[in-house]
């Protein structure tokens, strides 16, 4: 408590001051492009911090891919009271993959945004930052509530991101509406999910949360709770019966909107579902309860399914991408109904392969509309000629999204399959790979139409610009080189999914003091750190 | 007993949030106009928001604010009970995020009021339905395909 | 002109206006030692001048307070707000630590940091309710035939 201290001698270095950093770069960003509100200065404003943010992810990202966590106490409030930012493995990676996926989509933002959207471009930048913030943020925080806040904070900068591509289609005003009205619902469900657990505890720190709500399984409040947030998380993420704000989101969003949406927003969401499954609820807690197995599977099996079905028969290619992520979320919940390491690894790896090769593909998908208008098959018959690298970068992310050996995707894909396996579920096994089928028939649409088809003769399109051609190389080579060399995100996974699942992620003794932080911080507090790593207990 | 009265009075709070919460929720599914949606979302998270103060209430508690003299010494008396502020301060944020959710969403009713010129839910329904049988007709007959 | 209306509401609109904004700075400022703070005086600020516009009208409202203005105001709350946490990691403590604005007596750090936040969460939030306003208000009807 910072009062009962008369003086405290802190001196943190910028070191230790990551976490926040991490956060407070996108966020200051946001007002800072309002006040200047100058067009060139918002892009520039917008892709530094960015950048800054990708590098503290990454600077955080390798202190905890070996396991333990980074503790830092907001206001210098200690955690049980304080807001507290905690960072593992897991969310390590998933803000790797966040400011990864954001810093890729500035440059193409920059053309495409140009393209589409006429008026407001610093208003765009700014809510672009806020709703990166927001996603960042409800990864980063240990504090329930906190979580809500930043939900909030990322949904509503989305619902007006969505609604910007009205200029081009005006179908983007209701799917921005629609969105608004299930996300808020989704929300306020979270939230009184977590008003059930705080009536039932007393306090809204995750790890506290996880300490004080054992022996408390047989509660009715808790179990409403986690119904409660299942729901409201499920909302956001587009889980099966819930997804029908997606499809529209996606379609009618500026491309470089539904780039950035696709590869992180549900994403973050599905990370906030297993942090509350695995670290709040005790996986003991999720076991007895039976919901997962019951519940998730048949649901996952329906997406994966349904999702990729309803994707065979579009006729845009935008749209049918979408409808192929609610697909790609069912596996992502098949991995967590499995229950097992490999199964949460699975999940945590193709939150990450599945974001880069989503954005590649979406990528493309900008390109075509900067070139041909519209992202219609028979707009687009033919371009993957006329645009070789787009549409080679297109054959790629496609095949990663099939999971063809050699591609992210197929990495991912295979953990799943395994952890059916060991499960004994090898029906479930089956209908993974039979589901790919499916993603086979709608990839193979798209390298139809893109190469077999003749080019309509009065489009003269060519390679996008630059700054829309690197950032899709980069993620292409991203999707190839994360399917063969898995060190980093099959490490930081694996991590990820032990600490998830022992339910200890540090969780067991929450670090009171900010020198307990696993860092170089002066005053000699180095050794405290080593408590402060044992993730086993 | 069938009837716990005792049970039934000392769960008044809850029992108002179940009816605010599935008035307000009634009203975003069942109702076609927009504006009402926003009306029926405003009330299912005001009913949230009175399940939060509720809980914060102990009975007896007063205000949660320690008296200061002039000097600002604060007098603190263990004996008076506090309410607990914590809820407070969560639903001031909460109350925050509501204001913002129904700005938006009356902004976007100000701008599908000038796109599609209704704000009734099957009057949009049928003008999108009208644009995509267009979309379909103009793009989806090369691939055979319904979107 | 719509200038000879109304008198009362003018004439009466013009004294609370001011006597809002002082109240509203009051709760602003007193928000230390008392219930209030930067929320409830952003929005009574934001009302004073709310109330004006409706009275006087919007572009009376805006000549006094331009739009651009309130844009970069509610930028600059924001600002202010975090750049306090940042003046404090800068000064080797957590973000919004106030303490760090005086080591030798955290208290009246807590006191200072409070003052400079809730000036930033004022500025923003009077901004923000503006914005809403003028962004409502700003919009005339469209008008479709049957309406007639």
């Amino acid at each position: 408590m910072a009062g009962d201290v008369e003086i405290r001698e802190v001196a943190m270095t910028l070191h230790a001051q990551l976490p926040a950093l991490q956060i407070v770069v996108p966020f200051m960003t946001a007002p800072l492009i309002v006040f200047f509100g100058k067009r060139e200065t918002a892009w520039w404003l917008a892709f530094l911090s960015c950048s800054v943010s990708l590098v503290i992810s990454y600077l955080l990202l390798m202190q905890v891919i070996g396991g333990g966590f980074i503790s830092y106490q907001m206001g210098g409030w200690a955690p049980p009271l304080g807001i507290e930012y905690r960072i593992d493995a897991a969310n390590g990676l998933i803000l790797f993959l966040i400011s990864l996926v954001a810093t890729i989509t500035m440059p193409f933002a920059y053309r495409s945004i140009q393209a589409e959207i006429t008026r407001s471009h610093t208003l765009f930048y700014a809510c672009l930052m806020l709703c990166f913030t927001g996603l960042m943020g409800m990864v980063i925080t240990g504090d329930a509530f906190n979580v809500f806040v930043f939900l909030e904070v990322s949904s509503l900068s989305t619902y007006v991101l969505v609604a910007m591509g009205a200029e081009r289609d005006k179908r983007a005003l209701t799917a921005a509406f629609d969105y608004l009205i299930l996300g808020t619902i989704g929300a306020t469900f979270f939230v009184i999910g977590i008003g059930f657990l705080y009536m039932a505890t007393g306090t809204l720190n995750m790890a506290d949360l996880a300490d004080r709500i054992q022996g408390q399984e047989s509660s009715r409040t808790v179990r409403a709770g986690f119904a409660f947030i299942v729901v409201g998380l499920g909302l956001k993420a587009a889980m099966v019966p819930l997804h029908l704000w997606l499809p529209r989101a996606y379609t009618y969003a500026p491309s470089a909107v539904t780039v950035f949406l696709a590869a992180t927003a549900t994403k973050a969401s599905i990370y906030v579902m297993l942090r509350f499954m695995f670290s709040v609820y005790q996986p003991e807690f999720v076991f007895h309860t039976n919901v997962l197995q019951i519940l998730f599977i048949p649901l996952a099996l329906l997406a994966m399914f349904g999702g990729s079905f309803v994707a065979v028969f579009q006729t845009d290619m935008k749209r049918m991408l979408a409808y192929s992520s609610i697909g790609q979320i069912g596996y992502m919940l098949l991995g967590i109904a499995m229950l097992n390491q490999s199964g949460v690894s699975a999940t945590m790896v193709h939150m990450f392969n599945h974001g880069i090769t989503k954005a590649v593909l979406f990528m493309g998908v900008g390109a075509f509309v900067l070139r041909a208008g519209s992202s219609f098959y028979d707009n687009i018959g033919g371009l993957g000629r006329k645009m070789p690298v787009t549409g080679a970068v297109i054959v790629i992310g496609g095949l990663s999204l099939i999971g063809i050996p050699g591609t992210a995707g197929f990495v991912s894909k295979w953990l799943l399959v395994q952890a059916a396996f060991e499960n004994d579920m090898w029906p479930i096994a089956l209908l993974i790979v039979l589901s790919s089928l499916l993603a086979v028939i709608y990839v193979w649409r798209v390298f139809e139409v893109i190469y077999l088809q003749a080019p309509n003769e009065w489009s003269e399109a060519s390679d996008p610009p630059m700054t829309m051609l690197v950032p899709m190389i980069i993620l292409a080579v991203a999707c190839v080189y994360f399917g063969i060399f898995t060190d980093l995100s099959l490490g930081a996974a694996g991590t990820a999914a032990e600490a998830l699942l022992n339910g200890s992620f540090g969780m067991a003794e929450p670090s009171l003091d900010t020198s307990a932080l696993p860092l170089d911080v002066p005053h000699g507090a180095g050794d405290a750190g080593a408590d402060a790593t044992g993730g086993d207990h | 007993m069938i009837w716990d009265v005792e049970f039934i009075l000392g769960h008044m709070n809850y029992w108002l949030f179940i009816v605010l919460m599935m008035v307000g929720f009634y009203i975003v599914v069942a109702k076609g106009n927009l504006l009402k949606k926003i009306v029926g979302l405003n009330i299912f998270q005001v009913a949230v928001f009175m399940l939060y103060i509720s809980v914060g209430k102990i009975t007896g508690g007063t205000a949660p604010i320690f008296p200061a003299d002039l000097t600002g010494h604060i007098e603190y008396d263990p004996s008076i009970l506090y309410s607990n502020p914590l809820p407070h301060v969560l639903i001031l944020t909460a109350i925050v995020v509501g204001v913002a959710t129904t700005s938006l969403g009356l902004a976007l009713i100000v701008r599908i009021r000038e796109g599609f010129d209704s704000i009734e839910e099957d009057e949009l329904v049928e003008i999108e339905r009208a644009m995509m049988i267009a979309d379909n007709a103009e793009h989806g007959s090369s691939m055979g395909g319904r979107a | 002109m719509i200038n000879h209306h109304h008198l009362i509401l003018r004439v009466v609109t013009k004294l609370l206006v001011g006597a809002i904004i002082l109240f509203a700075f009051y709760v602003q400022f007193h928000g230390d030692f008392s219930p209030g703070g930067g929320f409830q005086a952003g929005v009574l600020m934001a009302a004073a001048f709310i109330i004006y516009g409706l009275v006087f009208g919007l572009d009376k409202t805006q000549e006094v307070l331009p739009p651009w203005v309130v844009h970069k105001l509610s930028a600059l709350g924001v600002l202010i707000y975090s750049g306090t946490g940042v003046w404090s990691m800068m000064l080797g403590y957590p973000f919004l630590d106030y303490g760090a604005f005086d080591p030798g007596h955290p208290s009246h750090g807590q006191h200072t940091g409070i003052l400079a936040v809730e000036a930033g969460v004022g500025l923003t939030v009077a901004a923000v309710m503006v914005t809403i306003y003028y962004g409502f208000g700003a919009r005339y009807p469209h008008i479709s035939d049957e309406d007639w």
